[in-house]
């Protein structure tokens, strides 16, 4: 069953009617507009060239071009992915085994870097959870660990200091089950882009795009709390949570608004919404939590 | 080596100096040019911010080099004004980008950029060292203040070029090496300035 745009997008968002600006308009207009604009911007799917040709993936560049650049040298079949840890059937699957018997479905999602810009992206995937429960979660698990490819020999950003390899994130166990993190596989109905975390990267939506690791190659169940990439390089600026929240900010960005990416020079920037506007969805695993401490 | 530094220097004599504004600011007409045409990928803005930024601190460092380069031999003072001016001018857009097309004219949110976030902060710094520079770049000023104050407070182009430098580190996620480039590049024309030979 595939889900379609109505299914996946809140109502109100859906019947928001975004205002597009006309290219001539000066730089005055444009202000005085995105202002009027900001409270009703519709999720319009940013195109395919967008997604794939601006991308935050350090192992094939700094810059945002890089993963296109580079990533077409990146071998994807054969894959396979660790899956261990606190798990009733731990083992080394194949990526068919993996994708196999899974009901993959269309998730169009808001992404929210947490550079301060976004984008809306029609993903391919299915649920995490079910995969999970496929391999059968140990009660003792308390936690999801997952880590990205290394092989420097096709990941150019790899052989750079760039960051401490391989990259590693993690969710707790709930966060992980829930019915909106996905694994994703394609986009636009395509088989996933290199630049994009082929052949199966994570997609968690109310977390800024750091969380959402490309490439996987280990899945790890853990009792305890992992150590994530830029949580271990800055924990003061990245914390493990990395929930999308305009009331707190990162030290160097300001998160409470957003450049909606798509536009050209008129990218309006509007308001950034809690937990991304999956609030609804989401909100209750973090009850009694302070969002403050807990970034 | 000396030689033919001293007769390129004798042949750039007589380059007039709109010749310099000319070429310092083709990397600009470029720009608009690829802005114009689409070329600048998918999120124009953050290109131009970042271009401009960029260009701000080449010339600022390339003003840096001129007295280093006139120990060797090859003496540009002449053009080292424009060079300066050249700089304010791409540090100037790289600012008004930021406030027109990335933050829009929202207000608090600068203010708020302004005061909370030491990069922000550090480029400021860096503008604010940059006015009176700019200011005081023309034959009236030099002779009002007479040139050995105006050399004292033309100092102050260092502590803007370092400035400049500290909020790109600051700015940048990771370690890439770019920031630290600019950073060795300064150190270098700081280390040939204050350490090199002296004529
Ligand atoms: C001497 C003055 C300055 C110099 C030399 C300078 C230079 C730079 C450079 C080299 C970059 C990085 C470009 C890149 O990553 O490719 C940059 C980025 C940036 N600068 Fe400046 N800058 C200066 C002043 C300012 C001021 C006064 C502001 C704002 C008040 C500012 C705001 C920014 C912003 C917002 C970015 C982009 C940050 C991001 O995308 O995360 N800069 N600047």
């Amino acid at each position: 069953m595939r889900l379609t745009w109505s299914d996946v997008t809140p109502k109100a968002l859906f019947m928001s009617r975004r205002q597009w600006m006309t290219g001539a308009a000066s730089i005055a207009a444009l202000a005085a507009a995105s202002r009027a604009a900001q409270a009703a911007v519709e999720d319009v799917p940013n195109s395919f060239e967008d997604i794939t040709r601006y991308n935050n993936f350090y192992e094939f560049g700094y810059d945002k071009e890089d993963p296109y650049r580079n990533a077409g040298q990146l071998t994807i079949d054969p894959w396979a992915v660790v899956i261990d840890g606190l798990v009733e059937q731990p083992g080394t699957y194949d990526l068919a085994d993996v994708l196999a018997g899974q009901p993959t479905e269309e998730r169009i999602y808001r992404l929210r870097c947490v550079e301060g810009w976004s984008m809306v992206i029609p993903w391919l995937g299915f649920e995490l959870g079910h995969l999970l429960r496929r391999v059968g979660v140990q009660p003792a698990a308390k936690f999801v660990a997952f880590e990205t490819l290394l092989r420097p020999a096709e990941m150019p950003g790899q052989r750079t200091g760039l960051l401490d390899w391989p990259y590693r994130e993690g969710l707790r166990i709930d966060e992980a089950m829930h019915p909106l993190t996905i694994l994703a596989s394609g986009l636009y109905g395509e088989e996933l882009p290199r630049q994009n975390g082929a052949p199966l990267r994570l997609v968690v939506p109310w977390k800024y795009g750091f969380k959402s690791i490309k490439s996987i190659v280990r899945i790890t169940l853990t009792e305890e709390m992992p150590p994530t990439t830029w949580n271990m390089m800055q924990p003061r600026e990245y914390g493990f949570y990395a929930n999308v929240n305009p009331k707190v900010d990162h030290p160097r960005w300001s998160q409470a608004s957003e450049r909606r990416i798509g536009a050209g020079f008129f990218a309006p920037r509007i308001p950034t919404q809690m937990f991304n506007g999956y609030a609804e969805e989401v909100a209750d695993l973090y009850a009694g939590m302070d969002l403050r401490v807990n970034y | 080596m000396t030689a033919l530094a001293a007769r390129l220097g004798g042949e750039l004599r007589r380059v007039p100096i709109w010749v310099i504004w000319a070429l310092g600011l083709l990397p600009l007409a470029w720009l608009i040019v690829r802005a114009g045409a689409g070329g600048l990928g998918v999120d124009p803005v953050k290109a131009l911010e970042h271009q401009l930024g960029k260009l701000g601190l080449q010339f600022l460092l390339l003003g840096l080099a001129i007295t280093p380069l006139r120990r060797l031999g090859l003496n540009l003072i002449r053009f080292r004004r424009a060079v300066g001016l050249i700089a304010f001018t791409y540090v100037l857009l790289h600012v008004a980008v930021w406030v027109f097309l990335d933050l829009q004219l929202r207000w608090s949110e600068i203010a708020a950029d302004l005061t909370k976030r030491p990069y922000i902060i550090l480029g400021m710094m860096g503008l604010t060292m940059l006015i009176p520079l700019a200011a005081t770049s023309n034959d009236l000023s030099v002779r009002k203040m007479g040139a050995q104050r105006w050399r004292v407070l033309h100092r102050l182009t260092y502590g803007a070029a370092l400035a400049g430098i500290l909020h790109y580190v600051w700015l940048v996620k990771g370690w890439p090496a770019e920031p630290f480039i600019y950073l060795a590049v300064f150190g270098g024309l700081m280390a040939l300035r204050f350490l090199g030979p002296r004529r």
